[in-house]
C-alpha cells in the first residue's frame, strides 16, 4: 500500500484529503466526525469578527438529472464567535493530535492579524490559511477577494502575518483574477510558506423567471455570490498547474476546486497539489466520500508503482507547455469500432454542424458492412473521411459509447515541426507558407 | 345456465386499472433526460406516423411539454391513444439505441402520454388552422384511427371534411376494441372531439350504402376517403358454434366498453380460440373479470402464435392456460348451453399446415367460448359500395402505398381495410399519407413533405418515416426474411 501520508510546509497529515474552510468544517463536532470518516486535515472555517448571515444563502447548477454540478453561495465567513471556535480547534487537537488542523483567518487590521494569528497558535492549530478569496459580502467591507485581488495589498497583509507567525502559513488564492500567478509571486515575496487556491468564482446560477430574481433569493433582491463545485474543476486545475510552473512562486500548493473522486484529486496532485481540499462534494454527499477518495488513490498509485504519494505531486505539471511548441505535423483521425457503436449519429450531425463534415451517413450495404440485420435495418451508419479528418476529438467526445470512436494515431512520415520551428524555417526561407485549409 | 358477471365493481375496477400508468412530472424529467437525443434517431424511422421522438422527449426535458404534445400531435393526431396502445416494443422503443448499450429503452410511449395528457388536461390548444379554406370537400367513410387522422391532416390542408361512421361514437376499435387495462373509451373519444376542433363534421350513426349511397357522396364531395376497417371474426364453421355462449371476442371486448363492467357476463371457464392479440386481450380480460380459468387454444405451436411475445408474457402472468397444436371440432351443447369444446391434436402435415392426428379428440370442459381467429376482410361491402375498386388477393383495397391512390382517382384509403389489419399507429399514417395524396389530387400540388426537422442537414434523401418513404422496423425484417 502507497504511502499517503502528507507534509505540506511542515504541516502533515496522514493523508492528502482535508476539509476546505466551509460549512462542513465549521464546529469541532464536525472535525471530529471528519476523522473520524477518514480526513487527513480539516482548514476550520474562516474565524473573524463575527458576522451576520442571510437566510437562503445557497443555489446550485443543475445539469439534466445531476443535481449540483456547480455550486453558489453568497454566505459569509464563521458566523461563531472566535473564542468558541479556537477553543473547539484546541480540543479537537488534544483528541486528533497526528491530523492537520488549520485555522483560517479573515480580520482587517494589522493588530487584528498579530491578535488572531497568535490566538490559532495558541489553540494548538497546525497552519493558519488567510483567506485573500471570498468573493462575496466581505470584499464589500474590504476584506476577501478584495485583499486577493490586488498583488500588493496581499503582499502587504501576508507580511503582517509572517511578523508574528510561529506555525506555517498558506495564503488562499481568489480565481477572480485575470493572471492568478501574480498574487502567488506577491505572497511568496511575503514570506509565506504555501499556497491553497482556488477560492470560490463570481456567479449567479440561475435567474427565476417567474419573479426575474437570481437565486438565492433574499426578499426579492439577490446577490453575486461564490460558484464552486464539479463545474469549477477545470478552472481551478489550470490555476494550480500555473502557480506550480512558475518559476517566481516555487511554494507548495493546497489545491482546491470541485474535487469529489480520487480521481480529481490524483489530476490536482498530479498538476502540483501537495494536499486536496473538499468542500462542496462533503455538502452534498457527507464526510463519507473520503473512504472510495482514499481507497482509490492507494491502488491507483499502487498500480503504477508509487510508494509514495509524494512521487504523484507534479508529475504532469511539464507536460503543460505552450502551443507554439506543440507539434503541428502530428496526425489523428477518428475510426469508429462498429462491433460497439450504438448508431445514435451524434457523432455525425456534431462534425456536420460543429466541426469539418467529415463523416457520411451510409447504409452498411453502400460501405460494404455486414453489421447483421440491427434494430433498423439499413439504417445508415456514420463513416468518417479520414483524408478531411483534422483530428479534432469532437465526434469521440460526443460520442456515448466508451472507447466506441477511437483517435488513432496516423504516421504521416513527416518530421515533427512546431509553430516555432515553422517561423524559424519561413523566416529562413527553408520552406514555403503551409497553405490555408480549404 | 346462462353467463353472469362475477365479480364486484371494485374488484373489476381494480382489475382493469391501466398497467401503464401515466408518469409523475419528477419521472417523466428523469426519463426524458436519460434520452440522447440521436441525430436521425432510429426510434423515429420505426414509429409509423414518423413522430420525431427525440424533439419532443428533449422538450419534455427541458420543461416545455405544450411544445412536446405539438410535436407530437402534428405528427399523430392520436398521439394520446397511441402513447398507451402502440405494441411499442416492437417500434419505437424496440429501435431505440440504449438497448445497444445494454440499457433500458427510453420509454417513450410514456413520454408522448405525460406531453399529450398534459395538454388535454389543461385544454391547451395546440394547432392553428389555416386561414382560407380550399373550397374543396372529401367524404371520409369511418371514423376509426385512419378516418379521423386522414380527416385531421385534411382539415389542416384547408380542405372541408366530413366524416361518416355508422357507429354511435366515433373512434372505430380504439374505441370499442382496445383492451381495456391499456385505455378507456374516453381517451379516444376525447381525440375524436379534438378532430372536430380542427372544423371536421363528424356525423355518427350514418352507414354508408344504407343511410346514404356512395352515390350521394360522390355527387357532393370531391374524394372520397375509404377507412371502413375490418369486419366480424372469422367462422369457425364446426358444429356448435350457434350456441349463445360462443361469442365473437369483438363482441365480448365491445361489451367491456358499453357496459358497466360489472354488467359483462362472463364464463367460469372460458376458452379463447386463436392465437393472436385478439386472442390474447380476450383471455386476460376473462381472467380480469373473474373467469376461474382461461385457455387459449391454438392449432400450431407456440412459436408459429401472431400475438406479440409482450402480450403473450402478459397473458401467462394473468394465469392464462395455453393448449398448443390442439384443434377444435365441435362445441358441445346441453340444454342450450355449452358445456365443452371438443378439441383433436393437431401436428404439422406435409404442407406445413396442422392437420388432425385420428383418435386423438377430447372434450375441455367450457361455458363460453370466445372466437378469435381473425377479423373478416370487408370483401363483400367494399364490392357493393364501390363495384369498380380493385381488390387484391388478400382481401384489401389495392392502392399506392405513398398517397393511398386506388384504382379509382377520387377514391383513397388506408387502415385495416388496406393494410389488412395492423396496428393504431399504421392506420394514422397510412390516414395521414392518404391526406397528402388526396390534397396532391386536388390541388395539383405536392403538400409540403413533412421531414422530420431533426433531418435537417443530412445530404442524403430523407429516409426517416416521415410522408416521403416510411422505414417500420418489422416491416423490413419481414421483407427480409423473404
Ligand atoms: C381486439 C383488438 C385489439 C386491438 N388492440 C390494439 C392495440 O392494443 N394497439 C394497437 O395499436 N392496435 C390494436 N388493434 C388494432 C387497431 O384497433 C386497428 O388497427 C385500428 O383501429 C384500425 O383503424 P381503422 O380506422 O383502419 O379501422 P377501425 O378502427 O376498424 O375503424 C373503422 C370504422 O369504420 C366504420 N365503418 C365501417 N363500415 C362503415 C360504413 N359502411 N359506413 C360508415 N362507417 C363504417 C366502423 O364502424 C369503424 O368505426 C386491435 C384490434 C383489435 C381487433
Ligand atoms: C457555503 C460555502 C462557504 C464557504 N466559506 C468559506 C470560508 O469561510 N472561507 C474560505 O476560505 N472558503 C470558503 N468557501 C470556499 C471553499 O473552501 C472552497 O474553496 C470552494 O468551495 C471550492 O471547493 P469545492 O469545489 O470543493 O467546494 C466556502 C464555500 C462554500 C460553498
Ligand atoms: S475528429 Fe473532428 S474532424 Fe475528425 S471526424 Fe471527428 S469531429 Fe470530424
Ligand atoms: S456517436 Fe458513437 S455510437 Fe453514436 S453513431 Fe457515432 S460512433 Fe456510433
Ligand atoms: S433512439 Fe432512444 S435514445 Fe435515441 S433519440 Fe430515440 S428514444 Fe432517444
Amino acid at each position: 500500500m502507497a504511502d499517503l501520508s502528507t507534509n505540506l510546509a511542515g504541516i502533515k497529515s496522514p493523508n492528502p484529503f482535508w476539509v476546505a474552510s466551509g460549512p462542513p468544517s465549521n464546529t469541532g463536532y464536525q472535525a471530529h466526525r471528519a476523522f473520524e470518516a477518514g480526513w487527513g486535515g480539516v482548514v476550520w472555517k474562516t474565524i473573524g469578527a463575527p458576522i451576520v448571515n442571510v437566510a437562503s444563502r445557497y443555489s446550485a447548477l443543475n445539469h439534466g438529472p445531476d443535481r449540483m454540478v456547480g455550486f453558489n453561495n453568497i454566505e459569509l465567513i464563521s458566523d461563531r464567535s472566535p473564542e468558541k471556535n479556537f477553543r473547539e480547534i484546541a480540543e479537537v487537537k488534544a483528541r486528533w493530535p497526528h491530523h492537520a488542523v488549520i485555522a483560517s483567518l479573515m480580520v482587517e487590521t494589522r493588530e487584528q492579524w498579530h491578535e488572531f494569528v497568535k490566538r490559532a497558535a495558541d489553540a494548538g492549530a497546525d497552519g493558519i490559511e488567510l483567506n485573500f478569496g471570498c468573493p462575496h459580502g466581505m470584499c464589500e467591507r474590504g476584506m476577501g477577494s478584495a485583499v486577493g485581488q490586488q498583488p500588493a495589498v496581499a503582499e502587504k497583509i501576508t507580511s503582517w502575518v509572517m511578523e508574528v507567525a510561529t506555525i506555517p502559513v498558506i495564503v488562499k488564492l481568489t480565481p477572480n483574477v485575470t493572471d492568478v500567478t501574480a498574487v502567488a509571486r506577491a505572497a511568496r515575496r511575503a514570506g509565506a510558506n504555501a499556497l491553497s487556491l482556488i477560492n470560490t468564482i463570481n456567479s449567479i446560477t440561475n435567474v427565476n423567471l417567474d419573479t426575474f430574481v437570481p437565486e438565492p433569493t433574499v426578499a426579492g433582491r439577490s446577490s453575486h455570490g461564490g460558484y464552486c463545485g464539479p463545474a469549477v474543476k477545470p478552472i481551478a486545475l489550470n490555476m494550480v498547474q500555473s502557480c506550480a510552473a512558475d518559476p517566481d512562486v516555487r511554494l507548495p500548493i493546497s489545491g482546491i476546486g470541485g474535487i469529489a473522486t480520487w480521481r480529481d484529486a490524483a489530476e490536482f496532485i498530479a498538476l502540483g497539489s501537495t494536499s486536496v481540499q473538499v468542500c462542496t462534494a462533503i455538502m452534498h454527499y457527507g464526510f463519507r466520500i473520503v473512504e472510495d477518495m482514499h481507497e482509490g488513490l492507494s491502488s491507483y498509485l499502487d498500480s503504477k508503482g508509487m510508494k509514495s504519494v509524494t512521487e504523484l505531486i507534479g508529475r504532469s505539471v511539464p507536460t503543460l507547455q505552450k502551443w507554439e511548441t506543440l507539434d503541428l505535423h502530428w496526425q489523428r483521425v477518428a475510426r469508429i469500432d462498429y462491433a460497439k457503436c450504438i448508431g445514435c449519429n451524434l457523432c455525425y450531425i456534431a462534425c456536420e454542424d460543429g466541426a469539418h463534415q467529415c463523416i457520411d451517413l451510409k447504409t452498411p450495404e453502400e460501405l460494404g458492412l455486414d453489421l447483421g440485420p440491427g434494430r433498423v435495418p439499413h439504417k445508415p451508419v456514420p463513416k468518417v473521411r479520414e483524408d478531411d479528418c483534422v483530428g479534432c476529438n469532437l465526434c469521440s467526445l460526443v460520442c456515448p459509447v466508451d472507447d466506441c470512436i477511437k483517435m488513432t494515431v496516423i504516421d504521416n512520415g513527416q518530421p515533427p515541426m512546431s509553430w516555432s520551428n515553422y517561423q524559424e524555417k519561413l523566416a529562413a526561407g527553408e520552406m514555403q507558407p503551409i497553405p490555408p485549409h480549404p | 345456465m346462462p353467463l353472469q358477471p362475477l365479480l364486484p365493481a371494485a374488484t373489476i375496477a381494480a382489475n382493469m386499472a391501466e398497467l401503464k400508468p401515466a408518469l409523475r412530472r419528477q419521472e417523466a424529467l428523469v426519463e426524458a433526460n436519460r434520452c440522447l437525443y440521436c441525430f436521425d434517431a432510429p426510434c423515429i424511422m420505426a414509429c409509423p406516423a414518423g413522430i420525431d421522438v427525440p424533439a419532443f422527449i428533449k422538450k419534455i426535458a427541458h420543461g416545455n411539454p405544450v411544445a412536446a404534445a405539438k410535436t407530437i400531435l402534428t405528427a399523430n393526431i392520436l398521439g394520446a391513444s397511441c402513447a398507451r396502445v402502440c405494441p411499442t416494443s416492437v417500434l419505437c422503443e424496440g429501435a431505440c439505441v440504449l438497448e445497444d448499450r445494454d440499457e433500458q429503452p427510453i420509454q417513450i410511449g410514456r413520454l408522448q402520454r405525460y406531453a399529450t395528457d398534459y395538454v388535454a388536461e389543461r385544454g391547451i390548444k395546440v394547432f392553428s388552422l389555416p386561414a382560407q379554406t380550399s373550397g374543396k370537400r372529401v367524404a371520409v367513410i369511418g371514423a376509426g384511427p385512419a378516418g379521423l387522422a386522414c380527416a385531421a391532416e385534411l382539415a389542416q390542408l384547408g380542405h372541408t371534411v366530413v366524416v361518416f361512421e355508422k357507429q354511435a361514437r366515433p373512434g372505430g376499435l380504439n374505441t370499442y376494441g382496445i383492451a381495456y387495462y391499456k385505455m378507456k373509451p374516453d381517451v379516444s373519444l376525447a381525440e375524436a372531439e379534438l378532430v372536430g376542433s380542427l372544423g371536421v363534421e363528424l356525423r355518427c350513426g350514418l352507414t354508408i350504402g344504407k343511410d346514404l349511397t356512395v352515390a350521394q357522396l360522390e355527387k357532393a364531395f370531391d374524394a372520397i376517403f375509404v377507412g371502413v376497417g375490418l369486419g366480424a371474426a372469422t367462422r369457425l364453421r364446426i358444429p356448435g358454434e350457434n350456441l349463445p355462449e360462443v361469442v365473437d371476442a369483438l363482441d365480448f371486448i365491445d361489451q367491456i366498453h358499453t357496459h358497466p363492467l360489472d354488467r359483462v357476463p362472463i364464463g367460469r371457464r372460458v376458452v379463447v380460440i386463436g392465437a393472436g392479440n385478439t386472442a390474447i386481450d380476450a383471455v386476460t380480460q376473462s381472467l380480469r373479470l373473474g373467469a376461474e380459468q382461461a385457455t387459449v387454444v391454438y392449432r400450431r405451436s407456440e412459436g408459429d402464435m401472431s400475438a406479440y411475445n409482450f402480450e403473450y408474457q402478459l397473458a401467462k402472468h394473468d394465469g392464462a392456460r395455453f393448449l398448443f397444436n390442439v384443434m377444435p371440432v365441435e362445441v358441445r351443447g346441453s340444454a342450450g348451453h355449452v358445456i365443452g369444446l371438443r378439441l383433436v391434436r393437431t401436428r404439422a402435415g406435409a404442407d406445413g399446415r396442422p392437420e388432425p392426428i385420428p383418435e386423438t379428440e377430447y372434450i375441455e370442459p367450457c361455458d363460453l367460448v370466445l372466437k378469435a381467429v381473425g377479423q373478416e376482410k370487408q370483401v363483400a361491402l367494399l364490392r357493393q359500395l364501390f363495384p369498380a375498386l380493385q381488390i387484391d388477393s388478400r382481401g384489401v383495397i389495392a392502392h399506392d402505398p405513398l398517397t393511398g391512390q386506388t384504382n379509382v382517382p377520387h377514391i383513397f384509403t388506408g387502415g385495416d381495410c388496406a393494410n389488412g389489419g395492423r396496428e393504431v399507429v399504421n392506420a394514422v399514417g397510412e390516414g395521414k399519407k392518404a391526406a397528402h395524396g388526396i390534397h396532391t389530387f386536388l390541388t395539383k400540388e405536392t403538400a409540403t413533405p413533412l421531414v422530420q426537422p431533426s433531418r435537417l442537414g443530412a445530404k442524403q434523401g430523407s429516409s426517416g418515416s416521415g410522408l416521403l418513404s416510411p422505414i417500420r422496423a418489422h416491416e423490413l425484417v419481414e421483407a427480409l426474411k423473404k
